[in-house]
């Protein structure tokens, strides 16, 4: 008799059950608490949506072209409140990316002080920095700017510090070996190894800033977001679309060369 | 004579990098550096007082901002519970419904090209539109409330979602796939033994992910109307009470910390 058994199953210890039960129990608590505590009223909500769908929805698909000079003027300070954001944060990261990096600071204690200043800087939302700015130096763009320049250092500094450390150290030794300067070592052992790495990074971030900055203007900080935000007030949904447009066509453009050349470079 | 052709030599050391390169960047440099200044001139035209009125006003303002009144924390935690919440629930949501968008957008699954690249479209074009501006135009359909806020979650991280998934999916390997094949296993098999198991850890750490992502937009939802913990610091500031705004800014900043912490902490447990 040859009967086909399976493979057994592989054993799994009492305490990995106990573990899994755990967690399993946490996720429920976590969906209770979460479905109890919320409150939607669906009753307003539908009644609002049956009345607003027919109108909005048509309106955002045809774009009111007559106001498409002030919504490319407003769209091009977008972009140079993102460009001068990255541009600041790009350079302001790098000693922050360097004192972060094990192997430049030295000492992990040092390096874990970096670290924490940079996911410190990352926990505040970008429109938080924009409100806290809007309030400092008044209602203009360059409140945009300043919150662009400090959300972004967060998540530079974290990805120029990961470049440092990892930083062959075999070429800085063989120039050393060699007889090169501290200068030589630092222009051609070092620099050539994270410039790319770096610029490629400040380039992705120039591409989540500038939707960032598009909605700045909610609070304040100038950009296309001053006009989401009269639209939408004014329920002048027709704009809205032409603006929604013109994010999506900025956006991809950007996108597309920034992945362009960021493949030349690295 | 030979020493002298030793130094010559060295005199002549050609650059490691090419003229026409150096040139290159050069310009290109030139041209970063001028539009950032014209940027820097630009932001500035509708600034009263000019750049440095402006900082030495900054130190003065954010001065305002302290000491936190920490006796409303009692009345901040709340709106910061329903902040989490919505994040939970449109995140839930949102990993439910990408399932089969991935599926779609996954090249080796989608065999159909114009499928393939209308769904890959549709999701890149998502991806475009900031979740806050998603939030104002639901905001404008709903009306005022939680609901508008979690839809907008749920669009904006299905965007992200779906690409990162689906690019998981695009590199499972898929040898395991075809010896289980060979072996007889049925699709349900397959699937459940070969796909799911390889999967599954990078699935998990995108939906922390995102969920992480999702309760920093929640957070700032409010501030159109989209509910959470938002509107209250919107109304705080309305009111110029910037020692309220500072606990709910100090609130939000530990609730962020603390779950990105655990979310690592999972994720590095997970891959």
């Amino acid at each position: 008799m040859n009967t086909q058994t399976l493979p057994p199953k592989p054993k799994v210890s009492i305490w990995k059950k106990i573990k899994r039960a755990l967690i399993v129990l946490i996720i429920i608590a976590i969906y209770v608490w979460t479905f109890v505590g919320i409150e939607i009223e669906w009753d307003r909500a539908l009644e609002r949506i049956s009345r607003n769908f027919g109108v909005v929805i048509p309106k955002l698909l045809s774009p009111d072209w007559s106001q498409l000079g002030k919504v490319s003027a407003s769209m091009l300070e977008t972009i140079f409140i993102a460009f001068a954001g990255t541009f600041m944060a790009a350079i302001l990261a790098l000693p922050l990316g360097f004192l972060a990096a094990q192997n430049m600071s030295g000492s992990k204690f040092i390096a874990g002080i970096g670290k924490w200043i940079l996911s410190a800087i990352r926990a505040f939302p970008n429109l938080i920095l924009a409100i806290l700015f809007v309030v400092a130096v008044g209602v203009n763009a360059f409140a945009g700017v300043l919150a662009i320049a400090i959300g972004s250092i967060g998540m530079l500094g974290k990805l120029y510090s990961e470049v440092v450390e990892s930083i062959d150290m075999k070429i800085v030794e063989a120039m050393e070996a060699t007889g090169a300067n501290k200068i030589q070592i630092l222009f051609y052992g070092y620099l050539p190894q994270i410039i790319p790495e770096f610029l490629s990074y400040a380039i992705y971030r120039f591409e989540i800033d500038i939707r960032a900055s598009s909605i700045l203007g909610l609070v304040g900080a100038g950009g296309i977001g001053t006009m989401i935000l009269f639209a939408a007030n004014n329920r002048e949904w027709n704009e809205m679309g032409l603006i929604l447009l013109a994010i999506i066509i900025v956006v991809t453009v950007i996108d597309f060369f920034s992945a362009r050349i960021r493949r030349k470079i690295v | 004579m030979n020493n002298h052709d030793h130094r010559s030599a060295q005199v002549k050391t050609p650059s490691i990098y090419p003229t026409k390169t150096k040139a290159q960047i050069t310009i290109i440099f030139f041209i970063v550096i001028g539009f950032y200044l014209y940027s820097m001139v630009k932001t500035q035209q509708e600034m009263v007082g000019g750049f440095n009125n402006a900082i030495s006003n900054m130190w003065n303002v954010m001065l305002k901002f302290f000491p936190p009144n920490l006796e409303v924390i009692g009345a901040v935690w709340p709106p910061m519970a329903t902040t989490i919440q919505m994040a939970i629930i449109a995140t839930t949501i949102a990993t439910i419904l990408t399932i089969p968008l991935a599926l779609l957008s996954a090249q080796n699954i989608t065999t159909s090209k114009p499928l393939y690249y209308t769904t890959r479209t549709i999701l890149n074009i998502l991806r475009t539109i900031p979740d806050l501006v998603l939030a104002v135009i639901f905001v404008g359909l709903f009306g005022i409330g939680v609901l508008p806020g979690i839809l907008a979650l749920i669009v904006f991280s299905l965007g992200i979602l779906a690409k990162l998934i689906s690019e998981t999916i695009e590199a499972v390997d898929m040898n395991p796939l075809e010896a289980m094949r060979a072996s007889g296993a049925n699709s349900i098999q397959m699937i459940a033994y070969g796909l799911v198991p390889q999967v599954l850890p990078q699935f998990t750490s995108f939906v922390l992910y995102v969920l992480e992502l999702n309760i920093r937009a929640s957070v700032v939802l409010g501030l159109v109307g989209a509910g959470g913990i938002g509107l209250i610091l919107d109304q705080q500031l309305g009111f110029y009470n910037y020692p309220n705004a500072m606990t709910i800014i100090l609130v939000i900043f530990v609730v962020v910390l603390t779950i990105e912490y655990i979310s690592n902490k999972i994720r590095e447990a997970l891959i």
